[in-house]
């Protein structure tokens, strides 16, 4: 057997994952100042997935520990805001669970700053957070955070621009293609209609996907606000593995 | 304008920028290091991401991920991995395939790691070493994807199926690292958008 016989029986299951025609954000997003230097002109080349694409890093769970997922309790005192958990699963887009995955976030404080150098909103700084957190997936792909829901906050991308509140999440998945950085978003936030960056998606349906969900079940009383929002990620594409497997 | 989505595609979850403050969540301080520096063969692969003025992004964020130098993966989806393809495996030598480097204020980032050996195409045929890379930052709405082959590997770059289908010789060098001088060193510039004094890098779409 040739070396490439050899390579290529290796990885036996080469199925390639779904493509999200037309659901992220165009990069060349005029609307959003940021991308006008940065977005790629020429348009993106399609790229087979093989092996490099269908694994990913499976890593994480050396590097977190439990005080990781709640961002109220790293600091000499309690931060200021109103405590909040923030909870879901992380699923593939055929409904399967992503069990074992890292799952990293990052906030602004209550007031709307980020305790970040480059961030000179003139809100109050909170000694007592720092805006990190990082949990693994369960058995059933559910993440759990604990800590204060962010404030709004002003940026320079037009006149009187405002960010709704909301949280980064990073999600690694089990697979190269399905690497994902995004941002939940909470319920009502009056500045939903101004927001370019939240407006970029082009399917309103997809957008609303982002808004997480206040779950009276998940409140703990006398304690926190509960809120629920799933992620879900590309699945493999079955219907290309049919026509693998009939060949 | 919306419409059902395509079986097997329901709900997904779009992507939204990484803002300019990823520094608090996502660095590890160890991210770069995707070999401990000291392993035999350890590589160096760096370069700086330019914008589309040919000015430094200093708040970027670069990941890669790539086979070990025999071309197997620690992942279940390839039986040949370390543990038969068992979950998460580590190699004895610590190498984990996967490394993230943010962005220093000149707009550059570094990782160490060892050579990637060939994979398999998806279509037959194998694939000259390759890193996939990701580049997220304040302005990209979704993370942008490369990939980078190296310099002294010309017959094995010379029959990739990816490097091979990019007709334009210019933009297919983009994905090439240069040589430094230094042994084991490699420089690899990712130009977000073509200014009037360079290129731009070619992005895929996975």
């Amino acid at each position: 057997m040739s070396e490439s016989e050899s390579l290529s029986g290796s990885v036996s299951e080469m199925v390639p994952y779904v493509r999200p025609v037309g659901l992220h954000p165009p990069l060349d997003s005029p609307e959003y100042r940021s991308s006008v230097l940065r977005a790629p002109k020429q348009p993106l080349i399609r790229l087979a997935h093989g092996p490099t694409e269908i694994t990913g890093p499976l890593l994480g769970a050396e590097r977190v520990t439990a005080s990781d997922a709640d961002l109220t309790v790293r600091h000499v005192g309690e931060p200021l805001g109103e405590r909040i958990i923030v909870t879901g699963r992380v699923l593939d887009s055929d409904g399967r669970p992503v069990p074992d995955t890292l799952v990293e976030i990052w906030q602004a404080n209550a007031s709307g700053r980020y305790a970040h150098r480059v961030d000179d909103h003139p809100a109050p700084l909170d000694p007592n957070f720092d805006g990190a957190g990082r949990c693994m997936t369960d058995s059933s792909g559910r993440y759990k955070f604990v800590t204060i829901k962010p404030g709004a906050y002003p940026w320079r991308n037009h006149l009187n621009a405002w960010r709704p509140a909301h949280i980064h999440f990073s999600l690694f998945g089990r697979a190269f293609t399905q690497r994902l950085v995004t941002q939940m978003y909470f319920p009502g936030d009056p500045l939903f209609a101004q927001d370019p960056i939240f407006n970029s998606i082009p399917d309103p349906q997809a957008r609303d996907r982002l808004i997480c969900r206040f779950d009276l079940d998940t409140t703990q009383p006398d304690w926190a606000l509960g809120f629920q929002w799933d992620i879900v990620l590309r699945g493999r594409d079955a219907t290309v593995f049919e026509t693998e497997e009939q060949r | 304008m919306t419409h059902q989505p395509p079986p097997g595609m329901h709900g997904l979850t779009p992507s939204q920028t990484v803002g300019p403050f990823l520094a608090i969540g996502l660095p590890w301080p160890d991210g770069p290091q995707v070999v401990r520096p000291d392993t035999p063969g350890a590589i160096v692969i760096g370069g700086q991401v330019l914008d589309g003025a040919g000015d430094p992004v200093p708040d970027a964020l670069v990941e890669t991920w790539q086979a070990a130098p025999d071309g197997t993966f620690a992942h279940p989806d390839d039986p040949r991995g370390p543990g038969g393809g068992a979950n998460g495996s580590t190699r004895d030598d610590g190498f984990r395939g996967f490394g993230r480097s943010a962005t220093d204020s000149d707009g550059h980032w570094e990782i160490v790691t060892l050579r990637p050996g060939q994979v398999a195409a998806p279509g037959g045929g194998t694939q000259a070493p390759h890193l996939d890379v990701s580049v997220l930052a304040r302005g990209l709405l979704d993370r942008v994807v490369t990939r980078i082959y190296l310099p002294d590997e010309a017959a094995a770059n010379a029959a990739d199926p990816v490097l091979t289908s990019i007709d334009d010789p210019d933009r297919r060098a983009t994905l090439v690292a240069q040589p430094t001088g230094q042994p084991g060193c490699f420089r690899f510039d990712i130009g977000l958008q073509g200014w009037s004094g360079g290129l731009e890098t070619v992005f895929f779409d996975v």
